[in-house]
């Protein structure tokens, strides 16, 4: 087991990607922050309260809940369906930006536009992860990435986070084999 | 979870977690879009060789909304009047690639011993045998409940619900009583001595043959049907008799906690178990029920159909 990220790198990687996020889209004023339950709604959450500070105005965020979008539900359980909170202003002609805390196989983000299909029509769609842990099995790129982590499949990478988990960190360790 | 076959068979976490899931259902269903991908490609039998208005329809209404594709059959126009056997039938379906079979029968066991056997591979889900089990409308019931009485918690501890009127024929009662009761609520059934089963005092809950002293102490009255088709014998002198005691009228309804909630899984006899007065009022949550009826039917077909069944009885 290793630590990828500590506390203090999490945190300062979400400050440079709300910086970046500000910079690609000029400003605040379009954006709309959706995180993927569990724990890139926890991200969604934070890197809005940053850029809130550096703006000096209102972000917008809320959930995208993919669990009914899965392609792979026939293959194992799913997770529980979580609430998906789109936030008053709507996603409708927006930057919506959205957050995840690992990318890999793509599936999850691809899953995540066919949800966002159903609310409504953004003007453009953006994807902000924690860590990118390659192994895409879809042609989807992230646009702000934390970190890029090389791993082997036999690996997994373990995000936690204060809300959750009760700590702040990333850590790669040997695939549990079920 | 493989088959819905009875309450019996499901733990409170099993319970909850339908539960759960048609919450969360229910809310995507007050959005713009109702339906979702989530089944799409998957073949649902609605196999019903009694009669069922609420519960067929939900059933596919619920599968559509999942994107399934659904196939309806009833007894009445099938080979089931030309006397097929439940397990020719079986065949059939399994020959058509059914992933799962909503079965609803007159035979008490029915759904139990389609599931039993290897007649087919897909999931069953019991939508009424005979007196047995009803379990997709104890569900439906215990969310009604939950949604109005819960106070916010998941389970339903604190809360007496009375169902009155005919149990013994009831697989509606039957299922309500072991899931209300798994979930922590007081049940107390209502009822002359005539339609109580045999054996009720084993059940979990308590029964009483006054009507009146027991509306003003619950949060729900469930009121039943008279199953008249199923009543072979007397079991009460006349229909008047029988509402003037058991009937739920304006009058009686005055006496209920000011939040308690009346329900009825339908189909309504107006005038003889409830009056017209009752069903219609503001304190009626029926029509309610037959709505999230179909959220949780969804979250039923939901919790089967999806993952790998791997854990069930896999060495």
């Amino acid at each position: 087991m290793s630590i990828a990220l500590s506390a203090e790198d999490i945190s300062r990687a979400l400050v440079r990607i709300s910086h970046e996020i500000l910079e690609r889209n000029h400003g605040s004023k379009n954006v709309v922050l959706l995180g993927i339950p569990t724990r890139g709604a926890h991200l969604a959450v934070r890197i809005a309260g940053i850029m809130s500070k550096i703006e000096g105005a209102n972000i917008p965020f809320g959930t995208l809940d993919i669990t009914l979008h899965r392609d792979d539900l026939r293959m194992r359980p799913p997770k529980a369906i979580m609430p998906t909170l789109i936030p008053q202003s709507g996603i409708e002609g927006k930057d919506v930006i959205l957050v995840d805390d690992v990318l890999f196989s793509g599936r999850t983000i691809r899953s995540a536009l066919d949800a966002l299909g159903e609310v409504g029509r953004p003007k453009t769609v953006q994807l902000a992860v924690l860590v990118d842990r390659g192994h895409r099995e879809l042609p989807i790129k992230a646009d702000f990435v934390g970190k890029n982590l090389p791993s082997s499949l036999d690996q997994s990478i373990r995000v936690s986070l204060s809300e959750t988990d009760g700590t702040d960190e990333v850590v790669i360790e040997p695939r549990v084999q079920l | 979870m493989k088959h819905l076959l009875s309450i019996a068979d499901l733990s409170a976490a099993e319970a909850t977690k339908i539960l759960d899931t048609a919450t969360e259902l229910a809310r995507t269903s007050d959005g713009q879009i109702k339906k979702l991908p989530t089944l799409r490609g998957r073949t649902i039998v609605n196999l019903f060789a009694e009669d069922s208005t609420r519960t067929r329809i939900s059933f596919e209404a619920a599968a559509k909304r999942l994107s399934a594709d659904v196939i309806n059959f009833s007894a009445k126009g099938s080979s089931i009047s030309k006397g097929e056997s439940l397990k020719d039938t079986a065949l059939t379906l399994q020959a058509m690639g059914a992933d799962a079979v909503v079965i609803r029968h007159g035979a008490s066991g029915a759904a139990q011993r389609l599931a039993d056997n290897e007649w087919m591979s897909g999931s069953v889900i019991n939508a009424g045998d005979g007196t047995h089990e009803h379990p997709s409308q104890a569900l439906l019931d215990a969310f009604t409940i939950r949604k109005h009485l819960g106070k916010g918690s998941s389970d339903l501890q604190g809360v007496h619900v009375a169902i009155v009127g005919d149990i013994l024929h009831s697989r509606v009662a039957r299922s309500n009583v072991l899931l209300l009761s798994l979930l922590g609520a007081k049940v107390t059934l209502v009822a002359p001595p005539t339609l109580l089963p045999i054996g009720v005092e084993t059940w979990p809950c308590t029964f009483s043959y006054d009507l009146d002293s027991v509306l003003p102490l619950v949060d729900a009255v469930m009121m039943l049907r008279v199953q008249q088709e199923r009543m072979t014998e007397l079991f009460f002198p006349n229909p008047r008799e029988y509402s003037r005691y058991y009937g739920l009228n304006a009058e009686r309804m005055r006496t209920l906690k000011k939040t308690a909630i009346v329900m009825h899984p339908g189909p309504m006899n107006r005038g003889l178990e409830i009056s017209a007065e009752v069903a219609d009022s503001a304190r009626s949550v029926i029509t309610e029920q037959v709505s999230n009826g179909v959220s949780v039917r969804m979250a039923i077909l939901f919790v089967l159909l999806t993952g790998s069944h791997l854990e069930v009885g896999s060495m």
